[in-house]
């Protein structure tokens, strides 16, 4: 193993941000794994720190292919995760908006630029990520839709789904689409958690990214049987929002097979506690998204179905 | 004319409404849209849109159609100091067109969309952020540059700059109103969390000449400056090198000279000049650091450059 800083940068007050790699294995440029992009991604850095153990010691058991370079960055911006923020303490841009950067721009486009130089001509990405809303996910796999992307590679995962996103214009400064149009095949891995570590989930990311390594010859380990995956383009996904804002109520939890029509929640009057609104399935399927916390407002998506 | 055009309900006790002032007069069909606050840091624009009613309510009967205003499409962002939408830390600049059946804010933005469409003119007005300031200015890109520059011109800016069209851009509320046939022009002026009343009464003066030439005003109009028109190519960048302190050494929005002072990075803590900025062209520096700690990356400055002892007029 050899850890490097890949990029630094001077802070008028604070110590420099050195974005810091760990480099396994020599050889063919292979696989290039990045964690926390946003400051509260902090499963996605302990993610990657369990990952770093891992290649370690397959690394000195001689368990990783010749002529393959393995590179993990666990942690870009953990200025904002040492002070609470989610994104870019200055000026509250997020670096997962500044890609492929430009090393004569902005901080962020700077410290996109420097990341993304270091990042680039591996064979495949993956990038430990979060939504926007706070909620739990089913762990899944995303790809961009490019005319570069190869969906079925994301079924080395062994991930329950591999979800296919056509891009929005704001998705094209994102890291996994700037990877993938520069011939990278590059995944977006959510796991349940973003703000707190759950081991559980954790542990099938990392058994889902080992897999996928396994698949790709690139280590040789054990990892527990995965699923078939599933492929799914975006448009046969659900999104149920509230009809009412007030008090959250789930009653069901991620990972369960719902009916249409069935309840899923309930929305509670804030000061009065009677049930005002009640969400209900729109269709058949498995839900992979939940909204999770104490208040809602009206319209705000809450629940995602995967359509059976 | 008060008017409620998007609502939602929050978690407690509170609607979150989007509104405008409609003024109307006369027969006449022009309808223009002055849109602000859609940063909830950028608070120019309130000024601008007060002097506007104001005049307006007072000279009604010199009015001939119909003058939307619409002062916040962020309350919750204006009102907590957040250039985002709260809670979800999203630019609501980049979620047009919105959706209907979409979250929230998708919904209201599609709302803001349906009632904009349709206007002759929609002029969304920004203050750049709390870090620049910058003289009164009209951005576009080069493909609606064909269309909006003749109503540009007449606003009484100091320059208009056209730039290239960038995808990410797309998601704005200006591309998602020009690329359905509404004219949109977006004006950038001054500084976030401050009001330059010289500034608004400038683009004051601005509005009332174009409604001028749209023929929905009878009043007076004083006289407007004619803008620079600028490319990309015409202007140059200072971002520091270094961090620290930044302590300007001239004026905004002046001319200068290729090798002028512009400012120093100061080093806080051991006394020292971390860097001395320089200009790096002749021309009108349009654009000055206001917010002071920089980082390696931050924008210093812009300048507008110069050619032939005039700034550069591409167009």
């Amino acid at each position: 193993m050899k850890k490097e800083i890949l990029y630094s940068l001077k802070s008028p007050y604070r110590d420099s941000l050195d974005v810091v790699g760990y480099r396994f294995g020599s050889g063919k440029k292979s696989v290039a794994i990045v964690g926390a992009i946003r400051g509260n991604e902090v499963q996605q850095m302990y993610i990657c720190s369990q990952l770093i153990r891992i290649f370690r010691k397959l690394e000195s058991e001689n368990r990783l292919a010749e002529n393959m370079e393995l590179l993990v960055v666990p942690c870009v911006n953990y200025y904002s995760m040492n002070i609470g923020k989610r994104f870019w303490p200055m000026d509250n841009t997020d670096i997962n908006r500044m890609f492929p950067g430009y090393d004569l721009g902005e901080t962020t486009q700077r410290i996109a630029d420097g990341l993304f130089q270091k990042l680039q001509g591996y064979a495949y990405g993956i990038q430990l990520t979060s939504f926007y809303q706070t909620g739990n996910f089913l762990p899944h796999v995303k790809m961009m839709e490019t005319q570069l992307t190869e969906h079925n590679l994301m079924k080395w995962f062994g991930l329950q789904y591999g979800i296919i996103r056509t891009p929005r214009p704001y998705d094209t400064t994102t890291l996994n689409y700037n990877w993938q149009i520069w011939e990278t095949n590059a995944f977006s891995l959510y796991s349940s958690e973003t703000d707190r570590i759950d081991a559980q989930s954790c542990e099938v990311i990392v058994q889902a990214i080992l897999r996928f390594l396994n698949y790709a010859e690139l280590l040789t380990v054990h990892t527990a049987p995965g699923y078939q995956t599933e492929l799914v383009e975006e448009s046969n996904i659900s999104q149920i929002r509230t009809g009412q804002g007030g008090i959250f109520q789930p009653c069901v939890q991620i990972g369960e097979r719902v009916t249409n029509g069935q309840l899923l929640g309930k929305i509670l009057h804030p000061f009065e506690g009677d049930v005002i609104a009640e969400i209900r399935a729109d269709h058949t399927g498995i839900l992979y998204f939940a909204y999770n916390q104490p208040l809602i407002h009206e319209n705000t998506m809450c629940f995602k179905i995967i359509h059976s | 004319m008060i008017k409620t055009i998007a609502k939602a309900t929050l978690a407690v006790n509170e609607v979150l409404h989007i509104k405008k002032s409609r003024i109307q007069n006369g027969t006449g069909k022009q309808r223009i849209c002055i849109v602000t606050g859609i940063h909830g840091d950028e608070l120019e624009g309130q000024y601008l849109v007060w002097l506007l009613e104001h005049y307006l309510q007072e000279h009604i009967d010199q009015l001939d159609g119909t003058v939307d205003i619409y002062p916040a499409l962020n309350p919750m962002g204006i009102d907590s100091i957040t250039r985002g939408i709260p809670q979800f830390d999203l630019d609501m600049n980049r979620i047009f067109p919105g959706n209907p059946n979409g979250t929230m804010m998708e919904a209201i933005s599609a709302s803001i969309i349906e009632d904009l469409q349709g206007a002759d003119i929609c002029i969304d007005i920004h203050s750049s952020n709390i870090y620049l300031q910058e003289l009164p200015q009209i951005r576009m890109s080069v493909p609606t540059m064909e269309t909006l520059l003749p109503y540009g011109k007449l606003l009484n800016v100091d320059f208009i700059w056209v730039h290239e069209s960038a995808t990410v851009l797309e998601s704005t509320l200006a591309h998602s109103l020009n690329s359905i046939g509404t004219k949109t022009l977006v004006v950038e002026m001054g500084v976030g969390m401050r009001i330059t009343q010289a500034y608004g009464k400038q683009l004051f003066d601005g509005i009332l000449n174009l409604m001028q030439a749209l023929d929905m005003w009878h009043g007076e109009v004083p006289a407007v400056r004619e803008p620079i028109v600028s490319l990309d190519g015409a202007v140059e960048f200072l971002n520091s090198d270094a961090a620290g302190i930044f302590v300007p050494a001239v004026s905004f929005g002046t001319m200068v000279q290729s090798g002028d002072h512009i400012g120093d990075i100061l080093n806080t803590l051991d006394g020292s000049i971390a860097a001395s900025i320089h200009a790096n062209c002749d021309g009108l520096l349009f654009t000055l650091r206001e917010y002071p700690v920089v980082y390696g990356g931050s924008l210093l400055g812009r300048i507008l450059k110069q050619t032939d002892g005039k700034a550069a007029n591409a167009v």
